[in-house]
């Protein structure tokens, strides 16, 4: 059996991702685990618009929720382990809620539907004292335990991260090769044909976003651990559109896609640090000059390849077989 | 005597003052090919997306089997074993031909929730491959089907209202834009789809000499009217219809 390159670069991934760690210094290991985090919620985030379809700008409301529901549930003395799957699924209900509006409007007026609800959520998260701690946020979010081993130092809870990160991706793989994930596709290319198949429109809407807000649910969770501080600006609007930027720049709508999006919209801001207080104009211009060659996303390259290959196969079928006149 | 699959009657829909669909009303019995033929504006369409509930009609009855459709969606429909195509081609253009097909029956196989996790074929596979062989598309059967000349994606497009099975299956002018030697493939493609399953079709053309050959009884619209409704040979010869629309 022939692999594909892609599998083999993600297994060449996988095994660094695995293997490397141990040698990284206290930064390193802390940007690596940031990333993670946010290749879960651009995972969801790429369900919802990449193979959805569904324009959503308030993917960082969810991330902030999940921290928020960790940071609450350790607070009150119960488990991390109970406060990450309450995450997700509390994410899921509210994601559920937040695809109502998908059933109406579409495009740029659903984003603008969801850039509201992630405003009034980080206005929650910033007014309500009582629950959230307001601007001051909440302080020393612990980390958690598994099977006696304490995962409180860096390595052992980036390794916590790995995991989670892995199984959800395993998990979504295993959804967008099941009829969902035809139903999904169906639903962001052509609607009206998808519904005359059958296709339950309004229900795959819904799942769509739910299940995309639950990943940012659940690295909402892994995040406030990780930063043991909890507080508004990280889940500003501002950071669903640098979400959304990593899901388009990666490739929409295609499974690695996230995974690169999230390398240039983390660690490359990081790697230009270089160029000191002009490291945020060399991100911009690298984004802008992404998206002229590649609008389809790093991971373009290979559809691209592979959309030219089909048309020499189209070009040799036609001169085999012509169409009669 | 064998009760009609299909029952319009009275069907109406007007848009400010054009009243596109005017009182039509016609069945189509079990196992039969029905044409829909008219100049253009004359209501074909409205009247499809009626039947198929991407329109809601002002008034009238549409009975499926006995049942009354009137107000049901596409989806309802699609579920009651309606299939249909569209006047231009709806394939899912980055999906490979395969999982067009797939997608196009899934949804009539097992629970929602069942097909979370199912195999990506969903137990469809073997009905896959007898429609790649029937319409004579294998070939390209893991090719993306926006990748595909305009003739093998008409192909794909019809395929994929078969691949459930239905019982009633509405063509907007399957023809249209294909030349005569894939025509004539489509004519006896549905010819033998509807002798080999005794399924109904309604089929909307321009293509008199398609008409004809494939259809049992034709209907003719004009402004929104029901013109005539016979036989083919009937048709050909009813002095309003040629005046109307056939002309010489």
């Amino acid at each position: 059996m022939r692999m594909r390159p892609r599998w083999l670069v993600a297994i060449a991934g996988s095994a660094v991702l695995l293997l490397v760690p141990p040698f990284l210094k206290g930064y390193g290991l802390y940007l690596l685990s940031y990333w993670l985090v946010f290749v879960i919620a651009t995972m969801g985030l790429n369900l919802t618009v990449g193979y959805a379809g569904q324009a959503s700008l308030g993917q960082a409301a969810f991330l902030g929720i999940g921290a928020y529901c960790v940071a609450i549930v350790m607070k009150a003395g119960l488990s991390f382990w109970l406060g990450l799957p309450l995450s997700g699924v509390l994410c899921f209900v509210v994601g559920l809620a937040l695809g109502f509006p998908a059933l109406r409007v579409q495009a740029i007026y659903l984003a603008f539907a969801t850039l509201g609800f992630n405003v009034a959520v980080w206005l929650v998260m910033r007014n309500e004292e009582w629950l959230t701690g307001g601007t001051s946020g909440i302080n020393d979010v612990g980390r958690p335990g598994l099977f006696g081993l304490s995962l409180e130092g860096n390595l052992a809870y980036y390794y916590l991260i790995l995991a989670v990160a892995s199984l959800l991706a395993a998990l979504l793989w295993g959804l967008l090769r099941s009829p969902w994930g035809k139903a999904f596709t169906a639903l962001r290319d052509n609607p009206i044909r998808a519904e005359s198949l059958g296709v339950h429109v309004q229900a795959y809407t819904l799942l769509a976003f739910a299940i995309g807000a639950s990943y940012a649910g659940v690295a909402g969770a892994l995040f406030a651990s990780l930063v043991q501080f909890v507080e508004p600006t990280p889940f500003h609007v501002g950071a669903s559109f640098t979400m959304y930027l990593m899901v388009v720049v990666g490739g929409s709508g295609t499974f690695f896609g996230p995974v690169l999006g999230a390398v240039i919209g983390v660690l490359l801001p990081e790697w230009l640090r270089f160029a000191q207080g002009w490291y945020l104009v060399a991100f911009g211009v690298a984004v802008i000059l992404l998206m002229l060659w590649l609008p389809e996303g790093l991971l373009g390259i290979p559809d691209r390849l592979r959309a030219r290959s089909e048309a020499r196969d189209a070009a040799r079928d036609a001169a085999a077989h012509p169409e009669p006149p | 005597m064998t009760a009609p699959v299909l029952k319009v009657t009275g069907l109406t829909k007007s848009y400010g003052a054009i009243r596109a669909v005017d009182g039509v009303s016609f069945d189509v019995m079990p196992g039969e090919i029905f044409g829909v033929i008219g100049p253009n504006g004359s209501g074909k369409t409205t009247m499809f997306n009626s039947v198929l509930g991407q329109i809601k009609p002002d008034a009238g009855t549409i009975e499926l089997h006995g049942h009354d459709i009137t107000r049901l969606s596409p989806l309802e429909l699609n579920r009651r074993g309606v299939g249909r195509t569209f006047q231009s081609l709806q394939v899912f253009g980055k999906m490979t031909v395969r999982d067009n097909l797939l997608v196009a029956a899934q949804e009539h196989r097992g629970t929602m929730a069942g097909r979370m996790f199912a195999p990506p074929d969903n137990g469809l596979g073997a009905r896959v491959d007898e429609l790649l062989d029937l319409f004579r598309i294998r070939n390209v059967a893991h090719r993306r089907a926006g990748s595909l000349s305009y003739g093998q994606q008409k192909l794909v497009d019809i395929a994929m209202a078969f691949m459930s099975d239905p019982d009633l299956v509405l063509l907007d002018e399957p023809c249209a834009g294909v030349n005569p030697a894939l025509i004539a493939r489509i004519g006896s493609l549905l010819e033998g789809l509807n002798r080999a399953r005794r399924r109904s079709f309604i089929v909307i053309e321009h293509n008199m000499d398609f008409v004809q050959q494939l259809c049992h009884r034709v209907m003719v619209m004009v402004e929104g009217r029901v013109l005539a409704i016979g036989t083919p040979a009937e048709i050909r010869t009813n002095k309003q219809v040629l005046d109307a629309y056939l002309g010489n």
